[in-house]
């Protein structure tokens, strides 16, 4: 397996942020009442994570150490805004339902935690491979917690309906997020992680 | 150390600028096409509406806009609020000329999903305001002794629309107020029968 391939499985898998490292618990927590939501934050972490990975390992030979962590924050939130205008501009409705957690994305730990721990001592092209990894495995664990969520909550997945009238409510709401992340990272782990 | 990160400062602004001008037009079309989406949904047939209006009530201040058919104002669309469960629940209300909602349509809010949150979805409690005649029947829930059936296990959010439905009839009234006791009968209908017989 190429060194390329090898970094993106390691995130997706070996690395998940969600089920292995714990990281960016807030928007896990909170956008995945439904399967469509988890995607789309997750797609949306994707996003800032590659090109804020990217634009940092370009530029951290030349930024000096007592200033990294505000330059890197710079770069991220520059992203995250650039990310929020254009959802704004051409996907209003997702933007709506994510809304609030969009610009949160600056203080997602795993796009500074990335840019600190890979991009900043890696190349480009390795960087991005790290970033689009890590980014996917973001999405996957948020779009399988929505849809778990979606279908325990609500009677459907991805929108469509497969009961009449509610799911069991609880699971749209905060602690059925608790509950189903804890299964989640219990089967994750169980059977995916040791590979 | 200094001039990397006013340097990095410097581009990033640079970069959001130039993103902040290019979409800036999208944008605003977005929001204007949203509004033009609810305000059609909520007030009667129509041939324009009008630019938005401001209302004052109580030393506040309501958007509305005006729905105008054939050189006549058939409905308006009022823009209200009330504290929900969870944050305001921002509605458009459309209402007709005599004062009768004519639907209502959620422009935003933040209740509980499943829960208040069904006033975007709940079908039988959003088909009751289709005809909800404010003159006739009582604008707030069953529970208080009004006319509105609330959603299962959110009055809180239903006693909010109602509110918020309420101080839209309120503003009508104020826009409305004089033009309704003299117009109502006597404008209205002959436009109708004109049209009758074309």
């Amino acid at each position: 397996m190429s060194s390329k391939a090898r970094l993106i499985l390691d995130g997706f898998v070996k690395n998940n942020p969600t089920f292995v490292l714990l990281l960016g618990m807030c928007p896990t927590l909170a956008t995945t009442t439904s399967a469509v939501n988890g995607l789309s934050m997750g797609l949306a972490t994707l996003f800032v994570l590659v090109l804020s990975n990217m634009a940092i390992s370009a530029i951290a030979p030349v930024v000096p150490d007592k200033v990294h962590i505000p330059v890197y924050i710079v770069v991220i939130a520059t992203f995250v805004t650039l990310l929020q205008l254009l959802m704004q501009a051409y996907t209003p409705a997702v933007y709506e339902t994510l809304g609030l957690f969009i610009p949160l994305i600056v203080v997602n730990c795993i796009v500074l935690g990335r840019a600190e721990a890979f991009a900043s001592r890696n190349g480009v092209i390795a960087s991005a491979a790290d970033g689009i990894g890590v980014g996917l495995g973001f999405t996957l664990a948020l779009t399988v917690l929505g849809a778990v969520r979606e279908i325990l909550g609500s009677g459907s997945i991805f929108g469509w309906k497969f009961i009449s009238g509610d799911g069991m409510l609880a699971f749209v709401m905060a602690p059925g997020a608790f509950i189903c992340l804890g299964y989640l990272m219990v089967l994750f782990n169980k059977y995916l992680k040791k590979e | 150390m200094v001039a990397v990160l006013s340097l990095t400062c410097l581009l990033c602004s640079a970069i959001l600028g130039g993103a902040y001008a290019l979409t800036k037009d999208p944008i605003d079309k977005a929001a204007a096409d949203k509004t033009a989406r609810s305000i059609a949904l909520v007030v009667p047939e129509f041939d324009s509406v009008s630019e938005e209006k401001v209302a004052t009530l109580d030393d506040k201040e309501y958007k509305y806009y005006e729905a105008v058919k054939d050189g006549q104002p058939v409905g308006y669309a009022i823009v209200s609020k009330a504290g929900g469960f969870g944050g305001d629940i921002v509605l458009m209300v459309g209402l007709d000329s005599a004062g009768v909602v004519c639907n209502t349509s959620v422009l935003s809010h933040s209740e509980t999903p499943g829960l208040g949150a069904k006033c975007t979805s709940d079908e039988a409690f959003m088909a009751q305001w289709k005809g909800f005649d404010p003159s006739v029947k009582i604008l707030s829930v069953k529970k208080d002794g009004g006319d509105v059936d609330a959603i299962t296990a959110s009055t809180i959010t239903s006693r909010a629309y109602a509110k918020a439905v309420e101080t839209a009839v309120e503003v009508f009234k104020s826009i409305n107020g004089a033009a309704v006791d003299a117009s109502t009968g006597a404008s209205v209908k002959p436009m109708e029968e004109t049209e009758n017989e074309q």
